[in-house]
């Protein structure tokens, strides 16, 4: 346990809304470089499990530790947790790049200034390095010739590109993909899979809740299965594909196909 | 313009009419802005006091708004001086008391836009920048309030064209702006016609000047409609 460096471990997350119990003590840890895809229907919890990681839900119970660190959580006054020091959740959440479904661009903002706007205000970089970053990046994904455009001049996959260079850009620990391409047209998926493809190549560390079984089984060291606020399997993409010891997930990969 | 002589006086009229209502707009729009981060705040005795602020101010007339601030103020005034031995007479000027209740009035119905407009804005685009590690006053500042600004324009628009025409209250109190002057110089030269038809004029002129300025306002804040691309 110990000599393999762990990124970041989830420890018993538990989430209720009222009386429905979303999770129900979910743990989780990725070592440093681990592809994690999170699979599992709708209402499984996966999408609130990545977003308890850094606090965009709050969980009731449980521990989140990156690289070493524990986020220090406290009871609020609904019952659920929140961060005791918010600008340990702030560094915390700025070492954690987050992609949303919606890709949740800043439409007042230009693409370039969608991306050096953390960098500069967060990192505290000058606009002069926060560009360079941010054209490095932009030449990446592909979409350097769009840094003076705005937003909504640009089509879903393109939009979700920059979402994850405007990620990129913070240089994270780690990086959370929520359903990245769900929200896509059939067409445009792949240019954005292409681009997740390449980040985990290059031994990025990334947790994906996703839709997409063939590239999840691809770029995957591990795949968690969740069903109702539980893990129900987990494992290599081989075990959990191939040799599913639940009849649950062996249902859901049959009509997944 | 010289109608009788008494061009100048409109003219003079309408400059005080102009600054009453640029000023109080400015202390408006803050007290809007103040007013819709009370209601919204998670702390209740801010939205408890936000909503007696706006269901007061919106409930009553606001000439009495005015009237009240004029003679109620130098009175409050006198009263706390009197403490402090100073017993002579004291005036709250007109322009004062009438920024005073003009904006306090702008700002209550500005509230319930800006509430409306921060209740507008998506939550995955304060979600986006506090994933990347922005406080909550950078997010507001910078990420949200650009766009509320855009989704208040048309209301705020409206309100401020409501604005300008209140001003004309302010006349009872003796403030010198357009619509007293219009009627001094028709009280001396008894022809009324020619006079409130050009303060008439000149208050549609301001109102459509406010009308340009807020659509060529609300095309700026839209870059990407405008599709600004360099």
């Amino acid at each position: 346990m110990e000599q393999k460096k762990t990124a970041l471990e989830l420890v018993d997350i538990h989430k209720s809304y009222g009386t429905l119990e979303v999770l129900k003590g979910v743990s989780l840890s990725a070592g440093d470089g681990e592809v994690i895809s999170i699979l599992g229907s709708s209402g499984s919890g996966k999408s609130t499990l990545l977003r308890c990681i850094n606090l965009l839900e709050r969980p009731s119970k449980g521990r989140i530790i990156m690289s070493g660190e524990e986020l220090a959580l406290e009871p609020g006054k609904d019952g659920d947790l929140k961060a005791s020091n918010s600008r340990q959740l702030e560094r915390m959440r700025s070492e954690i790049g987050f992609v949303f479904q919606n890709f949740n661009l800043w439409p007042h903002k230009s693409i370039i200034d969608n991306i050096i706007e953390a960098p500069t205000q967060v990192l505290k970089l000058s606009r002069d390095e926060a560009i360079a970053r941010a054209e490095k990046l932009l030449e990446r994904v592909g979409l350097y010739d769009k840094r003076n455009v705005y937003p909504a001049n640009l089509s879903g996959g393109q939009q979700q590109r920059i979402a994850i260079a405007r990620a990129l850009a913070m240089e994270p620990r780690v990086l959370l993909f929520d359903e990245p391409t769900s929200a896509l047209d059939p067409e445009l998926v792949n240019e954005v899979l292409a681009v997740m493809r390449s980040l985990a190549e290059e031994g990025r560390t990334m947790l994906i809740v996703t839709h997409e079984m063939r590239f999840a089984r691809e770029v995957s060291n591990k795949v968690v299965f969740l069903h109702q606020g539980n893990i129900e399997e987990s494992g290599t993409p081989e075990e959990v594909f191939d040799r599913p010891t639940s009849p649950r997930v062996r249902d859901f990969m049959a009509s997944h196909h | 313009m010289d109608l009788l002589g008494f061009g100048d006086l409109l003219l003079s009229g309408t400059w005080v009419t102009i600054k009453l209502a640029l000023t109080s707009l400015v202390f408006g729009l803050a007290f809007g802005l103040i007013g819709a981060s009370a209601k919204l705040s998670s702390f209740w005795p801010a939205r408890m006091l936000a909503t007696a602020y706006t269901t007061l101010v919106r409930g009553i007339p606001e000439l009495l708004l005015v009237l009240t601030i004029y003679f109620g103020g130098s009175m409050m005034l006198m009263a706390v001086a009197e403490k402090f031995g100073y017993t002579e007479y004291i005036e709250i000027s007109a322009f004062a008391a009438g920024v005073a209740a003009l904006s306090i009035a702008f700002g209550a119905y500005s509230t319930e836009v800006f509430r409306g407009a921060i209740q507008a804005i998506p939550k995955g685009q304060w979600e986006s920048a506090q994933a990347l590690g922005m406080t909550r006053g950078k997010t507001f500042f910078r990420i949200i309030l650009p766009q509320v600004w855009r989704l208040a324009l048309p209301g705020l628009g409206n309100l401020f064209q409501v604005l300008l025409k209140d001003t004309a209250l302010v006349s009872v109190v003796g403030l010198n702006d357009l619509m007293r002057q219009a009627y001094v110089a028709t009280g001396s030269t008894k022809q009324p016609f020619t006079f409130y038809m050009a303060a008439a004029i000149i208050y549609l002129g301001l109102t459509v000047l406010a009308t340009l300025t807020t659509t060529w306002l609300e095309r700026a804040a839209d870059p990407a409609a405008r599709g600004a691309r360099a």
